[in-house]
């Protein structure tokens, strides 16, 4: 990975470049979200850029969730769900009529708030979604199993029993355990949804020190609630509230000197 | 009079004892009875003879027969036209009109007597569509009768998944279908196959349907032929008098039919909940 690439990357455009950017991985033009009668997300322009960290952060119902939901259509799964607006990964509607929703999803992955192993074996979790995509070759699952586990820090840890029932892990390993599960789609974008939620801080560093790893390959999406988290581990970070983008930029200067009042009151903790 | 709390805490669990003392009692003593009355005259000569002198002597092997092709055929229809239909209620439509209409039906149907269905089945499979008194006409009519229980428990154990596990599928790039085979029926499977066991139940007890459409001829059985099941030749050996004896023994059969079926799905599920979890 070149050094110099990413360096101009991460501190290239900070605010959010319309769709004419073509390094952007995703272009969210325009963007409304309704859920039911009701809009939760409001005229949303963003754009995420590659072997980035990008955090998101706001209150709760600010729309930070819907947003991550909508990248790879998950909120389909609703039949309240609305939207208008379009959003591009690589320059493609991904709510053209014409995606392959699946395919979609293995090159757009998600980490949940809450740890969901499924009730099954370690390796077979791991193994399902490549299964899904028709990966027979048992030495190939193997394969990135391994690479999933141990990009997600969790090789060492689980490697002689692969068999055992995932529910059987703590906490933080079926955290773990759920981010192996999506890197082992070897997918493009990965979103985290509130990931550390509900871990102890060892197993937030670990899921941390994941993410800082995998941003050499992978476009990062993290929604957090933890302002101290979204400093730590992001490249970039937006900022909403009530369903609106109040602004995005580097980490370091939305943190130090933020472009809106609001921002600020936010970060230093005056609401929210 | 005011009880103090405590004394009343103990009448009540008192009295709750006694009531499921009573319960159990009486189910001890119907199959004590049965078994006690039965087991003697349950001989490998009474398993594997055919019957003689309408019953009265020999056996009842071709009955034991009988009773497993009428009963497994029609499970073996019912069971998937039911989880299917489950799975289509829960997993592919919408709450809606449609859908409560097939609920209700399906309600109504686990509430209409065997006999109707008999007649039905007599109607229909038998004349109508001239199957005849076959092993083929009484597992149909069973299957109509089954279905029901099984569609109710399959959707209560579908309902039972966890949303979030259909969540995860989908995230990880599966069609609606690949999640439903995969995940939710991988999940639901116990509670799925109590249903099957309970209706498999339901199926191997039940006479007058079975009379209607299966007959009651006590040679061996063939598809589109007559047949004979244990409950009804029970029935027809203690209502005509022909044997007593002869009866308790086939009840006690089907007594420890019922057990060992109910045993060993227990015995499935347990094995398989340990593995899952």
């Amino acid at each position: 990975m070149n050094v110099a690439t990413s360096q101009s990357e991460v501190t290239g455009p900070a605010t959010p470049v319309g769709s004419g950017s073509h390094q952007a991985k995703i272009v969210v033009e325009d963007f409304i979200a309704f859920f039911g009668a009701q809009a939760v997300l409001r005229n949303i322009h963003l754009s995420i850029y590659p072997r980035q960290r990008l955090a998101i952060i706001g209150p709760a119902g600010s729309g930070k969730t819907t947003l991550l939901r909508s990248l790879n259509r998950l909120n389909d799964l609703d039949d309240d769900f609305r939207h208008t607006g379009r959003i591009l990964l690589d320059g493609g509607d991904i709510y053209d009529s014409s995606t392959d929703v699946a395919a979609l999803r293995r090159r757009v992955g998600t980490v949940y708030a809450v740890p969901t192993p499924l009730p099954w074996a370690i390796y077979d979790n791991i193994a399902y979604g490549p299964r899904l995509a028709g990966v027979r070759d048992r030495r190939r699952l193997d394969e990135l199993v391994e690479s999933g586990l141990r990009s997600a820090f969790l090789w060492d840890e689980v490697k002689d029993r692969l068999g055992e029932a995932a529910t059987n892990l703590s906490g933080g390993q079926q955290q773990r355990l759920c981010l192996a599960r999506v890197l082992a789609l070897e997918p493009e974008v990965l979103l985290l949804d509130e990931p550390c939620s509900g871990l102890d801080p060892i197993s937030t560093a670990k899921i941390e020190d994941a993410l800082a790893e995998l941003k050499s390959r992978y476009c990062v999406v993290l929604v957090t609630n933890n302002t101290k988290q979204a400093a730590r581990a992001s490249d970039r970070t937006a900022f909403f509230l009530m369903g609106e983008l109040v602004e995005v930029g580097l980490t370091t200067q939305v943190f130090t000197n933020p472009a809106d009042g609001r921002t600020g009151d936010y970060i230093t903790g005056h609401f929210g | 009079m005011r009880l103090s709390p405590a004394i009343t805490q103990r009448l009540v669990v008192a009295f709750l004892w006694l009531l499921t003392a009573i319960t159990i009692a009486i189910l001890a003593f119907i199959i004590g009875h049965v078994l006690a009355h039965g087991l003697p005259y349950v001989t490998w000569d009474f398993l594997s003879r055919s019957p003689e002198k309408m019953g009265r002597e020999g056996g009842v092997f071709p009955i034991i027969v009988g009773t497993l092709a009428v009963t497994g055929l029609a499970v073996l229809i019912a069971a998937p036209v039911g989880v299917v239909t489950a799975v289509y209620l829960t997993e592919y439509t919408r709450k809606g009109r449609l859908t409560a209409v097939i609920r209700f039906g399906a309600d109504c149907l686990a509430g209409i007597p065997s006999i109707i269905f008999g007649l039905f089945g007599f109607a229909f499979f038998v004349i109508a569509l001239g199957l005849g008194l076959s092993v083929l006409s009484g597992a149909l009519t069973l299957a109509l009768m089954a279905l029901p229980t099984i569609i109710r428990t399959s959707e209560e154990a579908i309902r039972a998944v966890p949303w979030s596990f259909r969540e995860v599928s989908y995230g990880l790039g599966s069609t609606r279908w690949q999640m439903v085979t995969h995940v939710v029926l991988r999940s639901a499977l116990p509670g799925i196959t109590t249903g099957i066991v309970l209706s498999l139940g339901r199926c191997i007890s039940e006479t007058a349907a079975v009379m209607l459409t299966a007959g009651s001829a006590l040679r061996m059985p063939s598809l589109l032929g007559s047949c004979r099941t244990l409950a009804l030749h029970f029935y027809t050996l203690s209502r005509e008098g022909i044997s007593m004896n002869m009866a308790y023994a086939t009840a006690a059969v089907l007594i420890v039919a019922i057990l060992a079926i109910d045993l060993t799905a227990y015995w499935i599920m347990r094995r398989f909940i340990t593995k899952m979890s």
